[in-house]
C-alpha cells in the first residue's frame, strides 16, 4: 500500500487503522535512516575500536601464549611466559619498585594537592595567579622533568642538597643511591600536582554556601565543619584523583626512563628505578620478547583492575554523592 | 550515581530527555560536573584577615618552590659548561653560546618541525573525529546506545601496554615504523576521553535547535557541521589544547616508532641528548639544559594562550593521563 493516505485532504475519508499503520511504517523508516546516520557518525570510533583496541587485545592475549621475536613466526608455548614471570627476579623487582612508588606517591600527591587547593580557596583574588604558578609544571614535557630531576637532585651539587645544606642537613645521593632514587622521583613528581589542585579547588568552590552557614549556626568549629561538610562534599573529586593517579602511578615510565635508562646509561643504580612498564618496554622493544612482554601487559592489566575494583568497593562506603539516598 | 548528563536549563526537549546511561565505569562518573564558574569566583566566604594573610604567605613560599626549577633551568642555559651546576640565580658568566651551539650539536630545528607536524595533524584529526562520534552519541537515539557508550568509557581504563605491541605490529606490517605516521594516525578514529568531554557539551545544547534545522531540510551532516560544531567551540578548544599538550610531550610512542635521528620528535630528541651528553656520555649538560628550555617553552606559551580552556577543561573532566 503506497502512501496515498498522506496526500493532503486524502486523510478525511481514511480509516483510522490505515493511518496508524502508515504512521508506524514511516516512523520505522525514519528510525532506520536514523540508525544509519548514527552509525555514520560513530564509524570512526567503531573502526578504531575494532582495529586499535579489540583486535590488539585478542592478539596480545594470543601472543602472551607464544614466543615471538617479530622476525620468526610466533611459536605456541602455552602458559610458559606466565610461569617464567613468576620466577623472573626482575619482575619481582619491578613490581616492588612500582608498588613502593604508587603506595608512597599517591597519598603524598593527594595531600599536597589538597593542601594547595585549600590555601588557594582562602587566597581571595590572588588565587588565580597562584593557580597558574602551580599548574605550569604540569605543562612541562616529562622528558624535561626527568632532566630536571637529574640536575636538581644531583648528590654533589644539586640545588636540593644545597638548600638542605643551609639547614645543616647532609642530603643523600638522590640519583645514585638505590635507597634514595625512588623517594627522589616521588618528590620530583609532586612538582606536577597542578591538575589535581585545579580539580580540588573547583570541588571546594562548589560546596554550597548554605552548608557552611548552617554548620556555623549549629556551632560547628573548623575541624567539625571540615570533617562533616567539606570532606564529604569534595570526596568524589578526591576519589577521582586517587583512582586516576593510582592507575598512572602503576604505569609510571617517562621521567624514570629519561633519567635512568636508554642508550649507554649504565653508570646508575637503575635497578632501583626499574618500574614495571619500563621493564615491559625493554622486553618488548629492546629484547624483542614480544610474547613475554604481552604476558607482562596482561599481568599489569589484571593488577590495575584488581586495585581499581578494591578502590571502588572502598569508595562505596566513603564517598558521598549528591542525589544519592 | 551518574553525574554525566549536565543539567543545563534547556528548553524542555519534546521527546523524553536522554536516559541516564547505565553501565558506566564508576571512575568515569566519579567527578560530578563541576560548575566551572565557581573557579572564577574569588574567595567566596568572608574569611578573617589573618587567615588570608597566612594563605598568602604560604602560597608565596610554595609559589617560589614551584617556579624555581624553571628559573634554575633558564638561568643554567645561559651559563658556560663549567658553571651549569653552580646553582647561582644570575649566571656569573652570561653567555648566549648554548643557544647558538644547540642547533649544531643536534638537529633540533628538524625535531621541532617534526613535532609541529605531528602535533597539528594529531590534534586536528582527533578533534574532528571525536566530535563526530560524540555527536553520534549525543544526538541520535538507538538501541544499545548506553551500552556502546559504556564501552567507549571502558576503553579509557585499558592500560596502553596491553595494545601497545599488536598496534606496533600493525604499523610494522604497514611499513610505517620509522615514520611519523604512527604518532598521529590513530587519532583519525577519535579518542575516548575527548568523546566523553564533547558529548557532555553536546548534551547541554538545546535539542529543538537541531530538530528545527532538520525540519527545514538540513542534512544530518549539515546539522552537525554547521550548527552543532560552531556552538561547541569552547569544548573543541579544550580538546585541541589538551591534545597539543599530550602529543608535544609524548615520549613512549616516539621511543617505539622512531629510529633515525632525522625523524625524532622533540621529546625523543631530548632523550637522545641525555643519552649522548648526560652522565653516561660526554657531560655537555649545558646543551641538555638549553634543549630542555627550548622543548618546554612552546608548552608554556600554549598554556598562556589557552589558560582558560586548560583550567576549565581540567576542572570539569580531569586531565588526560
Amino acid at each position: 500500500m503506497t502512501s496515498t493516505a498522506s496526500r493532503v485532504g486524502g486523510g478525511a475519508r481514511q480509516r483510522p487503522s490505515d493511518a496508524r499503520q502508515e504512521r508506524e511504517r514511516s516512523r520505522r523508516r525514519a528510525s532506520r535512516r536514523n540508525v544509519r546516520s548514527a552509525l555514520l557518525f560513530l564509524s570512526p570510533w567503531l573502526i578504531g575500536f575494532l582495529v586499535f583496541t579489540a583486535w590488539p587485545m585478542i592478539y596480545s592475549a594470543y601472543l602472551s601464549l607464544t614466543d615471538y621475536d617479530v622476525i620468526n613466526d610466533p611459536e605456541f608455548v602455552g602458559l610458559a611466559n606466565y610461569a617464567e614471570m613468576a620466577t623472573d627476579p626482575k619482575i619481582l623487582l619491578a613490581l616492588g619498585n612500582t608498588a613502593f612508588f604508587t603506595v608512597v606517591q599517591v597519598p603524598l600527591y593527594v595531600l599536597v594537592s589538597l593542601a594547595l587547593a585549600l590555601l588557594l580557596d582562602r587566597a581571595g583574588r590572588a588565587s588565580s595567579f597562584f593557580r597558574t604558578v602551580f599548574f605550569l609544571p604540569k605543562m612541562t614535557p616529562p622528558v624535561a622533568v626527568g632532566v630536571l630531576f637529574l640536575l636538581l637532585f644531583n648528590g654533589q651539587n644539586g640545588l636540593v642538597n644545597t638548600v638542605l645544606g643551609w639547614f645543616g642537613i647532609d642530603g643523600p645521593a638522590w640519583t645514585t643511591d638505590p635507597a634514595w632514587v625512588k623517594p627522589g622521583l616521588i618528590f620530583m613528581s609532586l612538582w606536577t600536582v597542578g591538575a589535581s589542585v585545579i580539580i580540588l579547588l573547583a570541588a571546594l568552590r562548589n560546596v554550597p554556601e548554605q552548608l557552611y552557614e548552617s554548620a556555623k549556626l549549629d556551632g560547628a568549629g573548623f575541624w567539625r565543619t571540615s570533617m562533616s561538610v567539606t570532606l564529604p562534599m569534595i570526596s568524589p573529586a578526591l576519589f577521582f584523583i586517587i583512582i586516576v593517579n593510582t592507575i598512572a602511578g602503576l604505569q609510571t615510565f617517562d621521567e624514570a626512563y629519561t633519567a635512568f635508562f636508554g642508550a649507554g646509561n649504565t653508570t646508575y643504580s637503575n635497578d632501583a628505578a626499574l618500574f614495571y612498564v619500563i621493564y615491559l618496554f625493554q622486553q618488548a622493544f629492546e629484547f624483542l620478547h614480544m610474547g613475554y612482554a604481552s604476558a607482562m601487559a596482561w599481568g599489569l592489566f589484571l593488577v590495575i583492575m584488581i586495585v581499581t575494583a578494591i578502590q571502588l568497593i572502598v569508595s562505596r562506603r566513603l564517598v558521598y554523592y549528591e542525589g544519592e539516598r | 550515581m551518574t553525574g554525566l548528563d549536565v543539567d543545563l536549563p534547556v528548553g524542555g526537549p519534546a521527546a523524553p530527555g536522554p536516559k541516564r546511561d547505565a553501565a558506566l565505569p564508576a571512575a568515569a562518573t566519579a567527578v560530578p560536573p563541576t560548575d566551572v564558574e565557581a573557579l572564577r569566583r574569588g574567595g567566596r566566604r568572608r574569611r578573617g584577615k589573618a587567615t588570608r594573610l597566612f594563605a598568602w604567605v604560604a602560597l608565596a613560599l610554595l609559589g617560589v618552590v614551584f617556579v624555581y626549577p624553571f628559573v634554575w633551568l633558564v638561568s643554567a642555559s645561559f651559563k658556560p659548561r663549567s658553571e651549569v651546576f653552580d646553582n647561582r640565580l644570575i649566571p656569573e658568566t652570561f653567555t648566549f653560546d648554548n643557544y647558538v651551539q644547540v642547533w649544531q650539536e643536534a638537529p633540533l630545528a628538524l625535531w621541532l618541525l617534526n613535532t609541529v607536524i605531528v602535533t597539528v595533524l594529531a590534534s586536528v584529526t582527533v578533534t574532528i573525529s571525536s566530535a563526530m562520534v560524540a555527536w553520534g552519541f549525543a544526538y541520535f537515539r538507538f538501541r544499545g546506545r548506553g551500552a556502546l557508550f559504556g564501552l567507549v568509557l571502558a576503553t579509557m581504563m585499558l592500560p596502553g601496554a596491553v595494545t601497545m605491541i599488536p598496534v606496533f605490529l600493525i604499523w610494522n606490517g604497514l611499513g610505517q615504523v620509522g615514520t611519523l605516521t604512527p604518532l598521529w594516525a590513530g587519532n583519525l578514529f577519535g579518542s575516548a576521553f575527548y568523546i566523553f568531554l564533547l558529548r557532555q557539551f553536546f548534551l547541554g545544547l538545546p535539542r529543538d535547535l537541531f530538530e528545527a534545522a532538520r525540519v527545514d531540510g538540513a542534512s544530518q551532516w549539515a546539522v552537525f557541521w554547521r550548527i552543532a560544531l560552531p556552538l561547541c567551540k569552547p569544548a573543541l578548544a579544550v580538546t585541541l589544547v589538551f591534545e597539543v599538550q599530550a602529543v608535544w610531550t609524548d615520549l613512549m610512542r616516539a621511543l617505539i616508532y622512531l629510529r633515525d635521528t632525522e625523524t625524532f620528535t622533540v621529546p625523543r630528541g631530548l632523550k637522545s641528548l641525555v643519552d649522548a651528553f648526560g652522565f653516561g656520555g660526554e657531560w655537555h649538560w649545558e646543551i641538555i639544559v638549553t634543549a630542555s628550555v627550548i622543548t618546554t617553552i612552546p608548552m608554556i606559551i600554549v598554556f598562556f594562550l589557552a589558560q582558560r580552556q586548560i583550567i576549565d577543561g581540567v576542572a570539569s573532566t580531569g586531565l588526560k593521563g
